[in-house]
């Protein structure tokens, strides 16, 4: 069974490599950017939202740090792994920099207060870089779909892994107790300032490299952009679709999420944002557990699995 | 110089009383409900949009039309508490702040669309007669519509607090605050209570939308903008004190009009927000708030 599923998932990104060879049309390629780019911020969010339970509504400004610092570097001529890699680090050093102050706020408070770290960047830097972040000449016309397209898989496929290994690490284990039960978590010798830290700083790294790759993919943007607080609420919309603190949750979340956008732009056009908002409203207050735990519900309820002792011990079933 | 920065600062305390009714609405709420409204900003857009779409069509001044203003955002009220709000009375306090701000982001997003589609994007204003008129005290320009704002805020302020200490519902809203069970033992409605707080959060935001649109202009995005400010002034008067709350709106009125003078660049903003996170670190329980008992 566990070899089954290695294999199908080695099988999943072979294909998925395999697209651009095969598929000719750019909007296609550019929907599975978007996907993987966006699977890549609803895992990355859900390692401190979802495992370590610490709702952040200021991850705007980690992917705007990421976006910023591999963008300035890109366009003064570094190569743009090393800048993307730059771009995560300064998203570290800010996680670090707000990381003590933030976590002595808890639940509701740690919510509003990173949203507001984020406000203070996004209006900071729309003041210092007023400007679009246009491409040279050169690199406009270099431009080429297909490396973009590795790069965000590659992301997808490295966010997606990280969070796997988490879960089922001593660490991982060590965040979701912190998440479940603070007192009884430090009770135990589990440190949890040191678990959110870390829970935050690798957040904000994964984070920070999607604004890299979010950098080298668009053409042209306003600096400030990738710092609205919308970036924040999608990623945190995503992850609550899918199912919070399960490693496929946010995979299905984000899949949902881009494509039930893209077919309600196409189909509803300026409604799609109601249609979407009335959707996630729905989602919350009747699939607490996302579409993970309704699907294993209804999965339950096929196979006929005695209730009582199966739905106890499974996690979703408790929140 | 000196006219400059007064004139400044008295901006900016008239400015805060605006903040300072939207935080009261939104504390109100969350104080005896603990539910976390993030869409109580996109309620004052559309007390805006209402007193705006009243002048307009029918001619009503917008201070005459409160009144109706209150009625539309009452009826919104309603709709969304029996829809929405009242499947999260019973979750765990946690849950269902968590829950209901989730439920809040979900509604910005449907209601601010909303209001894009029927209004478009345009910023709304009004003229009326009196509009440009001020009275100049010590050199100071007082307009006279921003002073009546404030003096508005504070017959809602005075009415409130009097509402909650005298009359018998407010006692049991009171009630409710110190411990829901004990109340429901002893008779009260707990369910009618909730309503109730819900409402009144609405309709002040109702009021205050009007009021942002005789002193400013509306526009379906503001919304944001406004939440965030009311969670700001919220946490910096403290929850449980409405005065405090209302003076809370003043102060950051005030400082983000003389920061701004001061400061270069378009920092107002950032100046309020550096403040705001200061408070919540260092003095939870807000300015004026009590001690966590």
């Amino acid at each position: 069974m566990r070899n089954l599923r290695i294999i199908s998932i080695i099988l999943l990104i072979i294909i998925l490599a395999c697209v651009p060879q095969v598929v000719e049309k750019d909007s296609i390629i550019n929907l599975l950017c978007l996907v993987f780019l966006y699977i890549s911020l609803a895992s990355a969010w859900n390692i401190l939202g979802g495992f370590t339970g610490q709702t952040s509504l200021g991850h705007a400004a980690f992917f705007g740090l990421g976006a910023l610092a591999a963008r300035l570097l890109w366009i003064r001529g570094f190569p743009i792994y090393p800048s993307i890699l730059a771009g995560g680090l300064l998203a570290v050093v800010f996680a670090l920099l707000i990381g003590f102050p933030s976590f002595r706020l808890k639940g509701v408070y740690f919510a509003i207060g990173t949203l507001a770290l984020a406000q203070i960047l996004n209006v900071t830097v729309g003041n210092v870089f007023p400007t679009i972040a246009a491409l040279p000449v050169e690199e406009l016309v270099a431009y080429q779909l297909t490396p973009r397209y590795y790069l965000f898989l590659g992301l997808a496929v490295i966010v997606v892994g990280v969070a796997y290994l988490l879960v089922n690490s001593r660490l991982g284990l060590g965040m979701m107790a912190v998440r479940e039960e603070e007192d009884a978590a430090e009770s135990l010798g589990i440190s949890a300032l040191r678990h959110k830290l870390l829970a935050l700083v690798i957040s904000a790294f994964l984070t920070g490299l999607a604004g890299g790759a979010f950098a080298y993919y668009h053409v042209s943007y306003y600096f400030q952009f990738p710092f609205t607080p919308m970036w924040s609420l999608d990623m945190l919309t995503m992850v609550y679709i899918g199912g919070t603190g399960t490693v496929l949750g946010p995979i299905i979340g984000a899949v949902f999420f881009v494509v039930l956008k893209e077919f309600l732009v196409l189909n509803v056009g300026e409604y799609h944002l109601i249609i979407f908002g009335v959707l996630f409203v729905l989602v919350v207050l009747f699939l607490p557990g996302g579409i993970i735990s309704a699907w294993k519900k209804i999965r339950d309820a096929l196979t006929h699995r005695t209730k009582s002792n199966a739905v106890k011990l499974s996690p979703e079933a408790k929140s | 110089m000196i006219e400059a920065v007064a004139q400044n600062l008295v901006f900016g305390i008239l400015l805060g009383a605006l903040y300072g009714l939207a935080a009261v609405g939104i504390a109100m709420v969350f104080g005896v409900t603990k539910f976390l409204n993030v869409a109580h900003g996109e309620l004052l857009m559309f007390g805006g949009y209402a007193s705006f779409w009243l002048f307009k069509l029918f001619n009503l001044d917008p201070f005459l039309s409160l009144p109706l203003t209150i009625i539309f955002l009452l009826l919104i009220g309603t709709v969304l508490y029996k829809l929405l709000f009242v499947r999260m009375v019973k979750l765990p306090e946690e849950e269902k702040i968590k829950n209901t701000m989730l439920v809040g982001f979900g509604l910005t997003l449907i209601l601010q669309n909303i209001a894009l589609n029927l209004w478009t994007a345009d910023d709304r204003g009004i003229t009326t007669s009196y509009s440009g008129a001020a009275f100049t005290l010590l050199g100071v320009r007082f307009p006279y519509v921003r002073v009546a704002g404030l003096v508005i805020s504070l017959v809602c302020l005075f009415a409130l607090q009097q509402f909650l200490r005298r009359t018998y519902t407010g006692k049991a809203i009171r009630a409710t605050v110190e411990d829901w069970e004990a109340a429901s033992l002893v008779g009260i409605d707990v369910h009618k209570v909730y309503l109730l707080s819900f409402l009144i959060g609405t309709a002040l935001a109702g009021v205050a939308g009007a009021l942002v649109l005789v002193s400013f202009s509306v526009e379906p995005a503001m919304g944001m903008h406004w939440t965030l400010k009311s969670l700001i002034v919220m946490v910096l008067g403290g929850a449980g004190n409405f005065m405090g709350t209302f003076v809370g709106g003043i102060l950051l009125g005030a400082t983000e009009s003389t920061a701004a003078f001061f400061i270069p660049g378009n920092y107002r903003q950032v100046v309020g927000l550096v403040l705001f996170l200061l408070i919540l670190i260092f003095k939870p329980q807000g300015l004026f708030g009590a001690k966590e008992r």
